[in-house]
Parts: C-alpha cells; structure tokens; sequence
C-alpha cells in the first residue's frame, strides 16, 4: 500500500508555504505529522500531485506560558503535549485530551495543528478548544489573523483556513477560575471515540459557575457546541439537578449519525451520560493553577 | 515521478539513497537497506509490527515517509541487539515467553525500549499504556507485561545476553 505519485517539497518558512501553496492550489496538500493524511493517501482517498512538508519549518513546535493563554506551536507533538508538565499544570484538560487520542505512536507523530486543521468530527481536539474558546492563529505571506475556535470548524474536513493559509498556532486560555475536563467513550484503546465531550467551567469564589463552555466530539458534521448546555450551567450551583438539565440539553443539541460505532439513539443516550461525568469531573478539579 | 535524496542515520550509521518522495519509511528500511526486522502488518496504522524509534520516539514507519525522516536517527530492531549480545529486552521477552509467533515483536521491543528510557521503572499500568499501539495476535498480553517488567531489572543490572547456539 503505497500513496500514488506525488511531487515533495519542503519550504524553510511559513511565507514559502503558503506560496507554494498558492502556486499548485487544490492540487497541493500540507503535510504536518502524517498521521490522518498519509492513511489516506495510500487508501487513494486523496491523492495530491504536490506534498508541502510543513516539518522543516523551524520554530513551530513550541509550549508557551503567556499568562492568561498558553501558546502552542502547531507542530507541537501531541505526545510532547501529553507530556508536558506546564500543560498538565496550566491547563489539564488538554493534557488529558492529548492522553486520549490514538496510541502513543500516533501521538509521537501527529501534531495539535493537524489535529484541528484535519476536522475530522472525531478529532479530539476540536472540542478542547471550542468549549475553552481558544484561539487559532492563522498565517499566509500577507501575514496573519486569529480565528475563534467557534468560527474555525465549518464541516467534516472543512474549516475557516483558506487554501494559501497554515495553522500556525493555538492560543489555548487559562486561569485560576477555570477548571476543564474532557472524557471519552470508546470501544478499545487507541479507537476514536464513540462520544467525546469537553467542559469549560469559569468558576466564582463562592462556588458558582459564571460561565461554561461544552462541546461534543462525533456527534455531528463536525465539533458541536452544546449552546443551550453551557447556558443552563451559568450563574448557577452545579448541584445534580443542574447538572442533569445540562446533560439532556447537551443531548438534544447532539446531531448523531448512526456508523459502525453505535446507533444515533445509543451516541445521543451517551452524550447525556458523558456530559454529566465530564461536567462533575471539570467541577471537582482544583483550580488549574 | 523525479527521484529525490533523503539521508539519515540509520541504526548509527549514515544512510542516503536517491528515492520516489512517496517511499514510506518502513519500505526504505526494508527494501533499501534490507533491514527486514521491522514488520509489516496492517499497513493501515493500526498494529505496531513497524515501530521504529525517530529520534527515540517510537512510530509506525507504515505511516512515515521516508522523507519525514530526512537528517533524523532511525533505530531498528537490528540497532539495539545482535544474537551474540542481545538487549536486555530481548533478553527477558525470550526468557519470560513474551512471544510466541514472532511478528509482532520488534513493535513490542522498541516500544518499550522507548518506554524504559524515559522510565525505568514501570507499573503494570504505564506498561499497558506505552504499549497500547501494538497489537499482538498470540499471546494475549500478560506474558509481555512480564517481559517488560523483568526487561527493567535486567537494565539496572546492565545485563545482556547471548542466544544459545550463536556465535
Ligand atoms: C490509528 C489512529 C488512531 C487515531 N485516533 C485518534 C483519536 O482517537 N483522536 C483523534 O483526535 N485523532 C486520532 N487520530 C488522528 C491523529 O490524531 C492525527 O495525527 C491528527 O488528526 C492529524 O495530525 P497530523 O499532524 O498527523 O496531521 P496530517 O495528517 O499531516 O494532516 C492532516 C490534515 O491537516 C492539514 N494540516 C496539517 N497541519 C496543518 C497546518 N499547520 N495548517 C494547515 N493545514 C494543516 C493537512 O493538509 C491534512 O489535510 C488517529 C490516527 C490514527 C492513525
Ligand atoms: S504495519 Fe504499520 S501499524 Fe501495522
Ligand atoms: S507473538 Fe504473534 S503476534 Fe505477538
């Protein structure tokens, strides 16, 4: 099983990226660990005549603390993101998000960048960042913008970046009032998930939930965010009532599709049962910093 | 399809060979340089029988471009033992039965030499985690676990081994 012909390049800069990849359009593909394209180039799903390596690029794999957010580079391994010790500090629930993709081969391979410029809807860490609100940082050689992760993911496959634009870097927030939590169903190690739901909660002094972002992995076309879920949850007490509310909220917010990995009736049944963990696990962590 | 260079060191020694851009890592060990100890299986990314270390990291060179390797150290399972002076790892998946088959092993060997490198000293549940991306059809796991286990004592010791009959 091989991957059909394809013409190698292999640009020093982000700026020499994107021209190449203006210069072969629809034709050119970016490369950054392999781990969901090349399955697919040699199952000749895809098939580019020109592969744009974004591995040499220097100074794109990067963990960063820069106050209120961490800056992660989007070569940034997610095994090195599994293993950091600033991330699992600053920020557990993308460690915890990191330790739940694949195996950890994969992870030693496949990047944070590609992960979400993959949006598969059952990537993971589309929801990490959709419940969190982060950021994503895009670049071309006219220079960059910053992308809402709400905005970033449009379809299966499909997100806000333009052909001649590279995910550059994620700008992940953090603070002493947030506490997040991302947990998965699956069938067996190192399976996508059945159900994946992150929860974002800003937490007041007093133990009330100001503000709470939840979003749903493999239930739809691409990540969903549970809107009227994390409404339920704000400016509240996260007792089991609430929390119950929010969990068939998130439910019925789900848009399943029946696959290989269970019906739609049994992944939205999931989702209540994992927005609910997932909540109570956000709510029991000590404060992420 | 234009022919392009890609040189590594493989095993520690520098390698370079004029290859097609598409050539996967796994094909360039094996059909380039012979190194037929990395296993295929699946070829889809699922069993492991091809890890390699990149760079100390294990991958599954089924999924690699050889291109993705360029400048980069590859070990193999030819480059941490020989017949005559096996690694500890070799040395305690032979003794504590930790195959039966075959295939799946140099995955499962590199995999944890990985894993010892960063720790030493592993529970039975970081070992099932680090080897969570290599499948083995035959012996249902536990002998493995054992393996590593006693791989670990035997790399405090320092001890290596020789295969009866070799050399
Ligand atoms: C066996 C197996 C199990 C897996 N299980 C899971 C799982 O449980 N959860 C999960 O989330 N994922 C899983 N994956 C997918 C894995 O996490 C991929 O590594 C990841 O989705 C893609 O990262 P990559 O760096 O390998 O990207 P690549 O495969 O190199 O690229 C993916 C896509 O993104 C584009 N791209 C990559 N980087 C950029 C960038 N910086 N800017 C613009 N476009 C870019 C590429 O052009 C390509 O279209 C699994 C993969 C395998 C093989
Ligand atoms: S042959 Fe590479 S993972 Fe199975
Ligand atoms: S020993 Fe046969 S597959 Fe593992």
């Amino acid at each position: 099983m091989n991957p059909k012909s394809f013409e190698y390049h292999a640009p020093k800069s982000v700026a020499e990226a994107s021209s190449l990849a203006e210069e072969y359009g629809m034709d050119a593909k970016f490369l950054a660990g392999g781990q969901s394209l090349i399955p697919l180039m040699k199952l000749r799903l895809l098939s580019p005549s020109h592969l744009i390596d974004l591995g040499r690029i220097p100074g794109l794999s990067y963990i960063r603390d820069e106050g209120n957010h961490l800056a992660i580079g989007a070569m940034e391994r997610i095994a090195e993101i599994a293993r950091s010790d600033l991330v699992r500090k600053q920020c557990p629930i993308l460690s915890q998000c990191a330790h739940q993709i694949a195996d950890p081969l994969v992870r030693n391979m496949g990047t944070i960048g590609g992960n979400l410029s993959h949006a598969d809807p059952t990537n993971d860490m589309p929801a990490v960042m959709v419940a969190a609100g982060a950021s994503i940082v895009a670049a071309s050689g006219q220079g960059s913008r910053v992308i809402p992760a709400g905005d970033f993911f449009v379809d299966t496959f499909t997100t806000a970046l333009k052909g001649t634009e590279i995910l550059v870097e994620v700008k992940m927030p953090i603070g002493p009032t947030r506490r997040g939590a991302y947990l998965k169903l699956e069938r067996q190690a190192g399976d996508f998930g059945i159900v994946g739901v992150a929860a974002v909660l800003e937490m007041s002094s007093d133990g009330r939930c100001v503000a709470a972002g939840i979003a749903l992995t493999g239930v739809g076309p691409t990540v969903v965010k549970a809107t009227r879920a994390g409404e339920i949850l704000k400016g509240v007490e996260l007792d089991k009532n609430t929390i119950d509310r929010a969990s068939r909220a998130a439910a019925e917010e789900a848009q399943p599709s029946g696959d290989l990995r269970g019906s739609a009736e049994y992944k939205r049944a999931m989702v209540e049962v994992m927005t609910s963990r997932t909540i109570q696990a956000a709510a029991r962590r000590q404060a992420e910093r | 399809m234009t022919k392009v260079r890609v040189s590594m060191e493989v095993n520690q020694q520098m390698r370079d060979a004029q290859i097609e851009p598409r050539l996967l890592l796994v094909s360039f060990l094996r059909e380039e340089l012979g190194l037929t100890g990395t296993h295929v299986g699946c070829e889809t990314t699922n069993c492991g029988a091809c890890t390699v270390l990149l760079d100390g990291r294990g991958v599954k060179s089924c999924t690699v471009l050889a291109l993705q390797a360029e400048g980069k150290k590859v070990t193999t399972i030819e480059g941490i033992g020989t017949a005559e002076n096996l690694n500890p790892i070799q040395l305690a998946f032979w003794e504590k039965h930790g195959l039966q088959c075959g295939f799946c092993t140099p995955g499962m060997i590199l995999a944890s030499y990985e894993l010892l490198e960063a720790e030493p000293d592993p529970d039975e549940k970081v070992i099932r985690e680090a080897l969570s991306g290599n499948l083995c059809r035959c012996t249902g796991y536990v002998n493995i676990i054992k393996s590593v286990k006693y791989a670990a004592k035997l790399r405090k010791k320092g001890m290596r081994g020789m295969r009866k009959g070799a050399a």
